[in-house]
């Protein structure tokens, strides 16, 4: 046996039988595990939006307290709700889809994502007399990779409430430290814009802000070993809060008009 | 059975793949932060390296020679995206912390190694001791390099807090160079230096003899 197996047949013959053994066994576990893996997504979406929101409660389940936000859906260009969405609407897949999406042109986007969806959900809480949270998703490329996360603001539409991601890979220990609640902890009470402005200030820098300078109230600790991640958040923040994300929705919910 | 229970303990100590032969090094740099990366990274190298191993030699007969590299690199690389799948499903906070470095399990040097060194050569029963020892000395090496790297990086132990954090009102001045990919190099050169004073036959002969100053002769 061993005598013929270098043989151009036996070669082809074991290439063939490994190659589709090994892709029945890679297709089964990834059909067999999808419905788990897309549920630790969704799970794990809720529980992002609500912990940038800022709400957590250990006693009730993500569902139970998911059920407090509403998800409606702007189209960012009128910068107004909209209703005309297909079902199971995917902002994502929407990006790239000529219908729904654009491409973007590369010097407004800034945020290195090159395709936008039109219409983007947003997620609100509301209280009796208006918006209590607004909840943005958020997008853009980092150094390895798109840094999908969402950022909460307050009911003035300027004060930052948190912001986290939900999904990346950054390199674990330096631009993964996104992630780090140590971090996150320094966005709440930061301000998007500056007085009277809709060009968004918020950013990182390199190092430590010095909060008694000025503008620190637009300014966020750099993460120490990763400029390019701290460049790509920064980035992201400034093209989704500014006139090609969700300014023109934003000032139009000040006015009152949406 | 002595020369199963060799070869499953051998690679811990005596033949360590990071310590003795220096495979694996690099993710031995990323995930060890914190010891939950460390174990879960542990556990999924033992699974891959030993059923690697052991269908590499179920299959080694009829392997031939001129693809046998790409072979093994296919069963390896499978059995790689099975593990990631199973963690995605089953553990998926922390695959989204070792986020690419379970990918890489394929490019591991300490399973390609084996399956080329041990079992081509081996039968499957002992080839997946082999493959399952060698999973345990890397992880090892892991769980040590983990333990150092979060108690004194973040003062805590799966997550639990051992030393209170200054930050945290606490008294521990946290060491933030644990927390980098760096100071895994320091603490597996001293495990290295441990573990050659502990077994001296490991240390490996210079290649080179410095000779003696030439100059001083001269003067």
């Amino acid at each position: 046996m061993s005598a013929n197996k270098d043989s151009i047949g036996k070669t082809i013959t074991v290439a063939t039988l490994l190659c589709v053994v090994c892709s029945v066994i890679v297709s089964a576990a990834a059909v067999l595990l999808k419905p788990m893996q897309v549920a630790n997504k969704d799970l794990d979406r809720k529980s992002n939006i609500l912990a940038a929101a800022g709400i957590v409660d250990s006693s009730k389940s993500v569902d139970e307290l998911f059920a407090q936000i509403t998800t409606k859906y702007v189209d960012l260009e009128t910068g107004k709700f909209t209703t005309e969405v297909p079902a199971k609407y995917d902002a994502k897949k929407a990006a790239k889809d000529p219908q729904l999406g654009k491409a973007l042109a590369r010097d407004i986007d800034i945020a290195s994502i090159k395709y936008q969806a039109k219409v983007m959900p947003v997620y609100l809480i509301e209280s009796g007399s208006g918006i209590d949270k607004l909840i943005l998703p958020v997008h853009g490329y980092g150094l390895w990779s798109t840094l999908y996360g969402f950022l909460a603001v307050e009911g003035d539409l300027n004060t930052v409430i948190g912001l986290g991601f939900y999904s990346h890979a950054e390199t674990p220990g330096l631009g993964g430290e996104v992630d780090n609640p140590a971090w996150k902890a320094l966005w709440p009470g930061k301000k998007v814009y500056p007085q009277g402005s809709v060009e968004p200030a918020l950013g990182l820098v390199k190092g430590s802000v010095d909060p008694a300078k000025k503008g620190a109230e637009h300014q966020i600790d750099g993460l120490s070993g990763a400029t390019l991640t701290s460049n790509g958040v920064s980035n992201l923040v400034k093209f989704w809060m500014g006139k090609n994300g969700y300014a023109p929705f934003l000032t139009n919910l000040k006015a009152g008009e949406v | 059975m002595s020369a199963s229970k060799d070869v499953l303990t051998h690679p811990v100590a005596k033949n360590n793949p990071i310590a003795l032969q220096i495979l694996g090094v690099c993710s031995a740099l990323a995930v060890t932060s914190n010891l939950n990366t460390a174990l879960v990274m542990t556990l999924a190298v033992m699974f891959v390296t030993a059923f690697s191993n052991m269908f590499v030699s179920l299959i080694r007969n009829h392997m031939p020679s001129s693809i046998r590299i790409i072979c093994q690199m296919i069963i390896i690389a499978s059995l790689v995206i099975v593990v990631d799948q199973i963690l995605k499903a089953y553990a998926y906070e922390v695959s989204k912390q070792l986020s690419v470095f379970v990918g890489l399990i394929i490019t591991n040097c300490i399973v390609m190694g084996r399956a080329e060194a041990f079992a081509m050569q081996n039968p499957p029963g002992i080839s997946f001791m082999d493959g399952l020892g060698n999973g345990m000395g890397y992880g090892l090496v892991l769980l040590f390099v983990g333990f150092i790297r979060e108690l004194f990086g973040a003062g805590s132990l799966f997550g639990i807090e051992i030393l209170p954090l200054i930050n945290d009102g606490g008294w521990y001045q946290a060491n933030g160079l644990l927390l980098l990919p760096p100071s895994a190099f320091f603490i597996i050169g001293m495990f290295i230096w441990i573990i050659r004073t502990w077994d001296p036959s490991q240390v490996e002969k210079p290649e080179f003899e410095l000779a003696s100053n030439s100059k001083k002769e001269a003067a």
